[in-house]
């Protein structure tokens, strides 16, 4: 299926979760309602299905890569779809790569529309990923919007992965799952974003293995709750040798939203250094106050306060 | 012009902490209102800003009374406050600040202006979020340069702002204030225990035990401050024996 067949409404749903701008520069595969709806390899980037008729891909990055990036963007359009999807990364010595993996789920009908994609990040010795990812669900039918990332990144020696993932709204339901595993001097960076309104529901479980000498890990979860939302948090850092490991779950109560927040630290190395933030309220009286004085009404202020905390 | 009339105020507790404060800061002069810790001036600031409201009493600025309109209509009207405990906040970053504050984007240069004006090199920091990763003085410098970005100010309220700012910034924050004061013709009025800026006022006012205790042109004020510091003795206490 080429490009130009895909619906109006993936173009529009691509737009707003992968930097689609009517063509990607560089690799990609764009996912729609389950089906391969365009594809790309480049010299250096072969993305292949995944054998044995799984659904999903398979894609290899060459050693030494440096600068491209993959789009693999999924987006479900309409309601009674239940995607599953199976990616895996494998990422040569030392390239240099930029992953956008955005979903996008529409829902006008009755029944759910659910996008589940399991991503798994193989990176060589000295590899550098940056792996951005966005959420977002539209449609107003009275069939919830699902997405259930799962993702899995093993990182060898001196490699880094940067995640960068937001959700803003529009998905009724998420489970994210994020597991990571480390060899020495690699280091993982997550930076996650989520605001959860209505009666949404949002749980994101983080565990991490620093395994290797220097390892590091830095994890960074700033979420919004409003109405009658819910969101749950929970890391794990196993620091299983002399490590740096770093956790911050802030999160902003606006009307009834709930949120609860376990962070779990195990240190299995008299030199693993772990250290944990976690701050949840409504927003500080003072801010507001601040921002009102500089001429902002108190729900502009609020906007502003909550747009800026989530850097969105 | 701002003008406030018998204003008093009670702590929530009940604790009555201004007693009656008429005050009269004019257009273009800089009135620096000093006085012991403790004696009212910083929710002197807050009510002219209206973050509190008083128990009794008017304000005025340039002639309409403002006592009932809220925090942001106030700056709506060039009500600048720069608060002693500067806000911090998770994500906005500088240029976010000042461009509230300014009502709109801000030029490189323009926001070079407005952090060079605090002693701050604007490379260095437009990009920075206003978080705990600021040190005391750097985020005192910003919240500074948040009140001077301000257009169209009819008075600026500076709470303590020599508090955190070592003294290598110091005269570019007084060129700030003389410039201030000169500029537009606006009201200008900052708490200080600065000698430094008492000596750049032209008008102090010393409030203790919630009442002003002495009031006039700095040639007049000054010199009864300092030789009261020197004598060993307590000026506002002094002061308040005579009155009282």
């Amino acid at each position: 299926m080429s490009e130009e067949t895909i619906k109006e409404r993936t173009r529009r749903l691509l737009a707003a979760v992968s930097e689609y701008k009517g063509n990607f520069d560089g690799a990609y595969n764009i996912r729609e309602d389950g089906q391969c709806a365009g594809r790309r390899s480049t010299e250096h980037i072969q993305i292949d299905s995944m054998p044995d008729g799984k659904p999903g891909l398979l894609i290899h990055i060459a050693p030494g890569t440096q600068d491209e990036t993959v789009y693999i963007p999924a987006c479900v359009t309409h309601s009674d779809v239940d995607d599953l999807v199976y990616n895996d990364f494998y990422v040569g010595d030392g390239a240099r790569v930029t992953i956008v993996a955005g979903c996008g789920v529409h829902s006008d009908g009755d029944e759910d529309a659910r996008h589940n994609g399991v991503h798994r990040f193989f990176l060589g010795k000295g590899a550098y990923v940056l792996y951005k990812e966005k959420h977002i669900g539209t449609g107003t039918g009275k069939g919830l919007k699902k997405i259930d990332p799962v993702t899995t990144v093993v990182l060898d020696e001196d490699a880094t992965l940067e995640m960068d993932t937001i959700q803003l709204g529009g998905v009724d339901r998420t489970t994210r799952t994020t597991e990571g595993t480390l060899a020495a001097r690699a280091h993982l960076i997550i930076h996650e974003r989520i605001l959860t309104e209505g009666e949404q529901t949002a749980k994101t479980d983080f565990v991490v293995d620093l395994d290797g000498e220097d390892s590091g890990v830095n994890l960074i979860s700033r979420s919004v709750a409003k109405d009658a939302s819910h969101q749950e948090y929970h890391s794990v850092i196993r620091g299983n040798a002399r490590c740096s490991g770093h956790s911050e779950c802030d999160a902003i109560l606006v009307g009834n939203g709930t949120v609860s927040a376990a962070p779990e630290l195990f240190a299995g190395d008299v030199d693993a250094a772990l250290i944990h933030e976690a701050a949840i309220g409504k927003i500080a009286g003072e801010q507001i106050l601040k921002l009102r004085t500089l001429g902002l009404t108190e729900q502009e202020a609020e906007e502003t306060i909550i747009k800026g905390f989530l850097n969105a | 012009m701002l003008t406030l009339e018998h204003i008093a105020w009670a702590a929530p507790g009940g604790e009555q902490i201004l007693k009656g404060i008429d005050l009269t800061v004019a257009d273009g002069k800089l009135t620096v209102i000093t006085g012991p810790n403790g004696s009212g001036k910083t929710s002197l600031a807050k009510l002219i800003a209206g973050l509190e409201a008083p128990s009794a009493g008017r304000i005025l600025l340039d002639g309409e009374d403002i006592t009932s309109l809220d925090i942001t209509e106030r700056a709506q009207r060039g009500v600048g406050y720069a608060f002693q405990q500067p806000v911090r906040f998770k994500g906005l970053i500088v240029r976010d600040l000042l461009e509230l504050a300014a009502g709109g984007a801000l030029s490189e240069d323009e926001l070079c202006r407005l952090l060079g004006q605090v002693g701050l090199c604007a490379r260095d920091y437009i990009d920075r979020e206003v978080n705990a990763s600021l040190s005391g003085g750097e985020i005192k410098r910003i919240e500074i340069a948040t009140v001077l970005a301000r257009k169209n100010l009819r008075l600026a309220v500076f709470d303590e702002p020599e508090a955190g700012i070592d003294l290598w910034s110091f005269e570019g924050l007084i060129d700030a204030f003389q410039h201030l004061k000169g500029a537009s013709g606006q009201s200008l009025l900052i708490i200080s225990h600065q000698e430094r800026i008492l000596d750049i006022a032209d008008e102090i006012v010393v409030i203790a035990a919630g009442k002003v205790r002495m009031a006039g042109t700095k040639e007049d004020v000054l010199p009864a401050l300092m030789e009261d510091e020197k004598a060993g003795r307590c000026p506002i206490e002094k002061e308040a024996v005579c009155h009282e």
